[in-house]
């Protein structure tokens, strides 16, 4: 069977981070991420990533500004012709390391902000680092890159959805990414204090319906539903193996960025070339298509629509990474997301619960 | 906001958007942050005269001059399209 390239590379160069969000999608088990690649190591993954066909190169993390090495990488991506986008909570992004990046070729910047004001931002954040972000934002455009702004959403700030639009504004970005948490990693030992409820989001949804409309080719606003309300599963990264290609910071690939813990064996790029693990190996082919699918998904109309949702989601909340999505209202699982959901709408619950902290790595 | 565009406008790729031909898909492909646009030949062809000098009316007349009869609207629709998801700038060329 012929397979179709990746379009895109996801490089979490590096675990570490100045941030201890709580919604966090990186894995609990930080201190197994320490013996990170190096530059020469990232270099031939990125272009063997533009070998197989990959036009974007993500640089994300942790907070990929903490390798020192992060314009060296820019200039290999642009050299193969990739489009370079860095994910980042801006911390360090200095005035110099951005002439730096600028020079080296770097095409976008996406800046998160964890609220619209500094002491729930901060609080979020656990650090103090709402002033400097703005600063970078503001950075970001005056170099004449295109500004993206992320914010995660969860119980404790999407009551905010109509401030943090105004300061998107403000900031004249050039798209805002809204994005319900997913629960991955840290996210996932916070969800109980991260789930919002029903009202929450049906308020959140009719103020970013009229913002759509408002700035409409001016600003563009990207939702990201929060998935344990949806009827349907997401096609988690559009199909397993079949358009992005994460490597995490000790070289392991994986399909998804929380295939981690999947009990699949590892395709580090040490020990394997990308091409072999892209076409090859059992993490990428083991879910690619449909013939994995047990049922309902096997016999469900909206198979190759919505592939049976995430598989390290069913892998997390079923221990079986072949079921149904339990977030799909089909799954036979699905009273677990709706326990969760019930939960998260209890009327004496509060808003702010106690979150932990993700460590700095 | 119509779909109506000036023909003295100047379209320019979006700040962001890179035009590029893409050799293991032999297609040329429009990159952005989160998206990759899989263009066909049509729209390759008028992309590849989005340069930030010539008009809405240029871009027509020099489709014209390379594949004969070119529906106007059909071009005018296209370009407004790819404005309003940013992936155009049109600047006022008066």
């Amino acid at each position: 069977m012929e397979i179709d390239g990746p379009l895109g590379l996801l490089a979490e160069l590096t675990y570490r981070c100045p941030l201890a969000c709580a919604y966090c999608s990186n894995p609990v088990e930080l201190e197994a991420y320490r013996e990170e690649l190096t530059t020469a190591e990232w270099q031939r993954v990125i272009t063997e990533a533009a070998e197989l066909g990959a036009l974007q190169c993500h640089l994300s993390g942790g907070e990929p500004l903490l390798r020192r090495d992060l314009a060296d990488l820019v200039r290999t991506a642009a050299d193969q012709g990739l489009y370079t986008n860095l994910v980042t909570s801006a911390l360090g992004f200095t005035p110099a390391r951005a002439a730096e990046l600028h020079d080296a070729g770097l095409d976008h910047v996406q800046v998160s902000l964890q609220a619209d004001e500094p002491a729930l931002s901060d609080r979020i954040a656990g650090s103090p680092s709402f002033a400097r972000k703005i600063d970078a934002a503001r950075r970001v455009r005056e170099l004449g890159w295109p500004l993206t702004l992320n914010v995660v959403l969860h119980r404790q700030n999407i009551d905010r959805v109509p401030e943090i639009l105004a300061a998107a504004e403000e900031l004249e970005a050039d798209r805002i990414e809204l994005a319900n948490t997913q629960y991955y990693g840290w996210a996932a030992v916070n969800r109980a204090a991260l789930l919002p409820s029903r009202e929450q989001l049906a308020e959140a949804e009719v103020v970013v319906r009229e913002a759509k409309e408002r700035l409409r080719g001016r600003m563009e606003i990207i939702y990201v539903i929060p998935d344990y309300y949806a009827t349907y599963p997401k096609p988690c990264m559009g199909g397993w193996g079949a358009r992005q290609l994460v490597v995490v910071p000790t070289g392991d690939a994986l399909p998804c960025l929380a295939a981690h813990g999947l009990p699949l064996p590892a395709a580090n790029v040490r020990e394997h070339p990308l091409s072999w693990i892209w076409q090859d190996s059992p993490m990428f082919s083991a879910y690619r298509g449909t013939d994995w699918m047990q049922d309902p998904c096997r016999s469900c109309a909206r198979r190759e629509i919505d592939l049976g949702g995430c598989r390290c989601q069913a892998f997390a909340l079923t221990g079986d990474a072949t079921r149904t999505d339990p977030v799909c209202h089909l799954a036979p699982e699905h009273g677990i997301v709706e326990a969760a959901v019930a939960e998260a709408n209890e009327e004496s619950r509060p808003v702010e619960l106690p979150l932990v902290a993700r460590p700095h790595a | 906001m119509t779909s109506s565009i000036s023909t003295t406008g100047v379209p320019r790729l979006g700040r962001g958007v890179k035009l590029r031909y893409d050799r293991s898909r032999e297609r040329h492909v429009l990159l952005m942050p989160e998206t990759v646009v899989v263009l066909n030949a049509t729209g390759t062809a008028i992309l590849q005269l989005c340069d930030g000098e010539r008009t809405v009316a240029d871009i027509v007349e020099a489709l014209r001059e390379q594949y004969g009869d070119v529906p106007e609207g059909q071009v005018h629709a296209y370009l407004a399209k790819l404005a309003e998801r940013r992936h155009l700038e049109i600047t006022d060329g008066d």
